[in-house]
């Protein structure tokens, strides 16, 4: 054994290492970028390990897939609105079940310190019908991995193992192994009929599912991270990260009878004990009233005994913290300072020199020739282009959105229809939109700012950017007198907003390439 | 023992290198430790912060509990401001006074001094003004962690010795600039609570220490200073206006 000091992140990273996995995948993400990065770091030390970041995470999912597919261990991370895009692949997957072991670290964003939801993955891994974990403490993410990869090779099952950001992002000391355990050899499955999901399979393959469930819940039930411990008649279950405020807050000798949830599907016999035994339950969950839903529901209770997010002993949404679960705890507040707050906000701001700053200045000059114009945009360190004073973006919804967004509003009959859009998100869920809006010759134009890199995540590799972006552009069916590249400096504005002018003038769809390195990365990859 | 610190500043202040030395401090000096910290968007300019907690038993929360923060160790002044409230009741604020001004409200210079001062347990240091005299600018975070050192629980030693691994894979250079960041800012704020334990009241305390070259500071003369500035306030005060930095040693 030795001590490491960790992030819940690299945690995992590591923990997913030394439990033998072949392959990394991923699309990056706060708060799970970091889980793929020190696997990255590892493997360029190792060169055993595949860790090259995806398009997306419905690619990534595929790639660990093929990787499970062929006998061997495979982690898959993302953030939780990541699932969303890879929601086909991973549901599917339970159906096909898993050769290697397969794992998906997705981490929750509670909060949405910088996400747009906070959509809980707890809800996936039930829809999927497969095992999750969830860990409290960094030691958890270490271990919960290999539990996790384990499990997933036993019951042929993919496992979910589910952050939130205060684990993914926060440092601990943890003991590792001094001993890894050895990669699996390539064994692919002769299985054929588990992965072909023909109807006539796939009726087969999702009965074994569903046969599945039963162990899954003994083993849950069984598992050392669902523990309960009967004492007075007020009862508490703590999910996950949230036991670490429940102790915070516990005094030496209380009288509260505790279920601590580590592991699903929710160990219903256990909660049927505490149950039985209390008066009351509190429910703690960062995210969604998950287990307090399903509490109401099928356990039969009085809504009147069940506490939490839904009857307003802790707040319906946003971050658990320590003091309010002190609050629903019914414990004396531990009240600060009371002196001057509320200092000026401030938000986060483009960096001096991005190359975003030229563009949107250019594109606010060509388009306040028309009414107020909206422009679609999308997700990435240029969405800050929203804020005061440049404010020349208006819509920031899904990766990839802006495009499909313009050429609706277009189709509906408004002009100038505009979507600013990364290099990186284009490449992630642009490329078909564009297709299609080609195909149907919409009269859009779409601003591709290619700063050479995914900069909002921490200047990753980017898939399109450069030559490979214009071949792509030009494949998809633009026209070549309508591909502009244009250099975002100061010292071409007045040709860049000539440039913007004339396109906005041509009927049909258009594509304005502008292309400048982050400042960030040129800095980073000196 | 247990210790709650909140870490403050602006994204690219290197709040996380400050972070990066006190947990390795921490673990080699057998405490048990948690620092939650903030990534993405927010690191873009934007106000970021760290939650570090280390103690001689278990740690739980990753989150410190409203009220139970015992230091505010800010890079930036009006970033203090966001934490007041989690300070315990003999909480400290340890911060620079040079501004990070990359917002249009941003307070006046002598109002924002003016509420750090109200605040009785201070260590105030011009940081930007020590890490230039140290040789970059960038070392402002390791003036604050040396101004803040006295209050922690470790020898100089052994934060230094984490100083060096943070940064000696950009030379030796770099990791001395950061040494002596670190020194000066220590001796600074010394310097600084000197003159306020000797009686100076903290805005004063700050216009003096503040003028001193960084190079120079000797907390051990803080109570001479003390004593002159109460005997022949007006003649310090005409040293306080003149043009460029004094020398701490100077009038002895
Ligand atoms: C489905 C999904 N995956 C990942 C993210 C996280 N994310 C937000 S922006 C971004 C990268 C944007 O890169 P790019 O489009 O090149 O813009 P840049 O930040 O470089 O300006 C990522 C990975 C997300 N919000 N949604
Ligand atoms: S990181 Fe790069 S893209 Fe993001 S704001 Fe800074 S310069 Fe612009």
């Amino acid at each position: 054994m030795k001590r490491e000091i960790l992030l819940g992140d690299e945690a995992v990273g590591l923990g997913a290492v030394h439990a033998g996995i072949s392959g990394v995948y991923g699309y990056p993400g706060t708060p799970s970028t970091e889980i793929f990065e020190f696997v990255e770091s590892i493997a360029k030390k190792t060169g055993d390990i595949h860790a090259f970041w995806s398009t997306n995470e419905k690619v990534a999912y595929e790639e660990a897939l093929g990787m499970s597919w062929a006998g061997k261990r495979a982690l898959v991370t993302m953030k939780h609105v990541g699932l969303n895009v890879a929601a086909d692949a991973f549901m599917n997957s339970a159906i096909t079940g898993t050769n290697g072991g397969l794992v998906l670290a997705v981490a929750d964003d509670p909060g949405m310190h910088s996400s747009q939801n906070e959509q809980d993955s707890r809800y996936f891994a039930k829809f999927a019908q497969i095992p999750c974990f969830e860990p409290g403490t960094q030691q958890e993410c270490y271990d919960m991995v290999a539990e996790a990869l384990d499990l997933s090779e036993e019951l042929t099952v993919p496992v979910m193992l589910r952050l939130v950001t205060r684990i993914a992002h926060s440092r601990s000391a943890v003991e590792v192994t001094s001993t890894p355990r050895k990669q699996n050899p390539l064994h692919p499955t002769r299985e054929i009929h588990k992965w072909t999901l023909l109807p006539s399979n796939a009726r087969v393959q999702y009965k074994l599912l569903t046969e599945k469930q039963p162990e899954l819940l003994r083993r849950a039930e069984a598992s050392r991270h669902n523990r309960l411990e009967l004492r007075g008649k007020h009862g508490v279950i703590a999910c996950g990260i949230t036991w670490n405020y429940l102790l915070e807050n516990l005094p030496d000798n209380h009288d509260f009878s505790i279920l601590r949830i580590g592991q699903y599907p929710i160990p219903a016999g256990k909660v049927r004990e505490l149950v039985d035994h209390v008066d009351d339950v509190l429910v703690l969950e960062d995210g969604y009233p998950f287990v307090e839903e399903m509490l109401r529901g099928p356990f039969g209770l009085e809504r009147a005994v069940v506490k939490g997010r839904l009857s307003g002993e802790l707040p319906r949404t946003g971050e658990l913290n320590p003091d309010l679960v002190r609050d629903a705890m019914g414990l004396e507040p531990q009240g600060g300072l009371e002196l001057p707050t509320a200092p000026a906000n401030r938000p986060p701001t483009l960096c001096p020199g991005c190359p975003h700053h030229d563009t949107y200045l250019a594109l606010n000059e060509a388009v306040a020739e028309y009414d107020k114009p909206q422009v679609f945009s999308d997700i990435g360190c240029y969405t800050l282009g929203a804020l005061p004073p440049l404010e020349a973006i208006h819509s920031c919804v899904d990766m990839g959105a802006s495009i499909g967004m313009a050429s609706g509003a277009a189709h509906a009959g408004y002009h100038p229809a505009i979507a600013v859009i990364g290099d990186s998100t284009f490449a992630h869920g642009g490329m078909t939109s564009l297709l299609s809006a080609v195909q149907q010759h919409v009269d859009v134009n779409v601003v591709i700012l290619d700063n050479e890199t995914v900069a909002m995540t921490g200047t990753q590799h980017s898939m399109a950017t450069d030559e490979t972006l214009d071949r792509i552009v030009l494949g998809l069916g633009v026209e070549a007198d309508h591909l502009r590249v244009i250099t975002p400096l100061p010292k071409h504005h007045d040709e860049n907003v000539q440039v913007f002018r004339e396109e906005l003038a041509h009927k049909g769809p258009s594509v304005i390439i502008a292309r400048r390195a982050c400042v960030e990365k040129v800095k980073r990859h000196r | 023992m247990e210790k709650n610190l909140i870490l403050a500043g602006v994204g690219g202040q290197g709040i996380l290198s400050i972070a990066f030395v006190l947990d390795n401090a921490a673990v080699r000096a057998g405490y048990t430790f948690k620092q939650a910290e903030v990534h993405g968007m927010s690191q873009r300019g934007g106000a970021v912060q760290s939650n570090l907690r280390y103690a001689d038993h278990e740690i739980y929360s990753d989150l410190i509990p409203g009220g139970r923060v015992d230091v505010v160790l800010s890079v930036e002044p009006l970033e203090v401001e966001r934490y007041w409230k989690m300070l315990a009741p003999d909480g400290w604020v340890v911060s620079s006074v040079t501004p990070y001004v990359n917002i249009p409200d941003y307070p006046p210079e002598d109002e924002l001094l003016a509420q750090l001062t109200s605040y009785s347990n201070t260590i105030l240091v011009d940081a930007g003004k020590i890490a230039k005299a140290a040789g970059t600018l960038k070392a402002q975070n390791m003036a604050v962690l040396g101004a803040a050192s006295p209050l922690l629980d470790f020898t100089d030693d052994q934060l230094l010795e984490f100083v060096n691994v943070l940064f000696s894979r950009k030379g030796e250079r770099v990791v001395q600039l950061n040494e002596r960041a670190y020194r000066f800012g220590k001796a600074a704020g010394l310097f600084f609570r000197g003159l306020i334990d000797a009686g100076i009241e903290p805005r004063l305390a700050l216009d003096l220490s503040r003028k001193m070259d960084p190079s120079t500071v000797d907390p051990g003369l803080a109570p001479r200073w003390a004593k002159r500035l109460k005997g022949e306030p007006d003649a310090v005060r005409a040293l306080l206006a003149q043009e460029g930095d004094i020398a701490c040693g100077q009038e002895q």
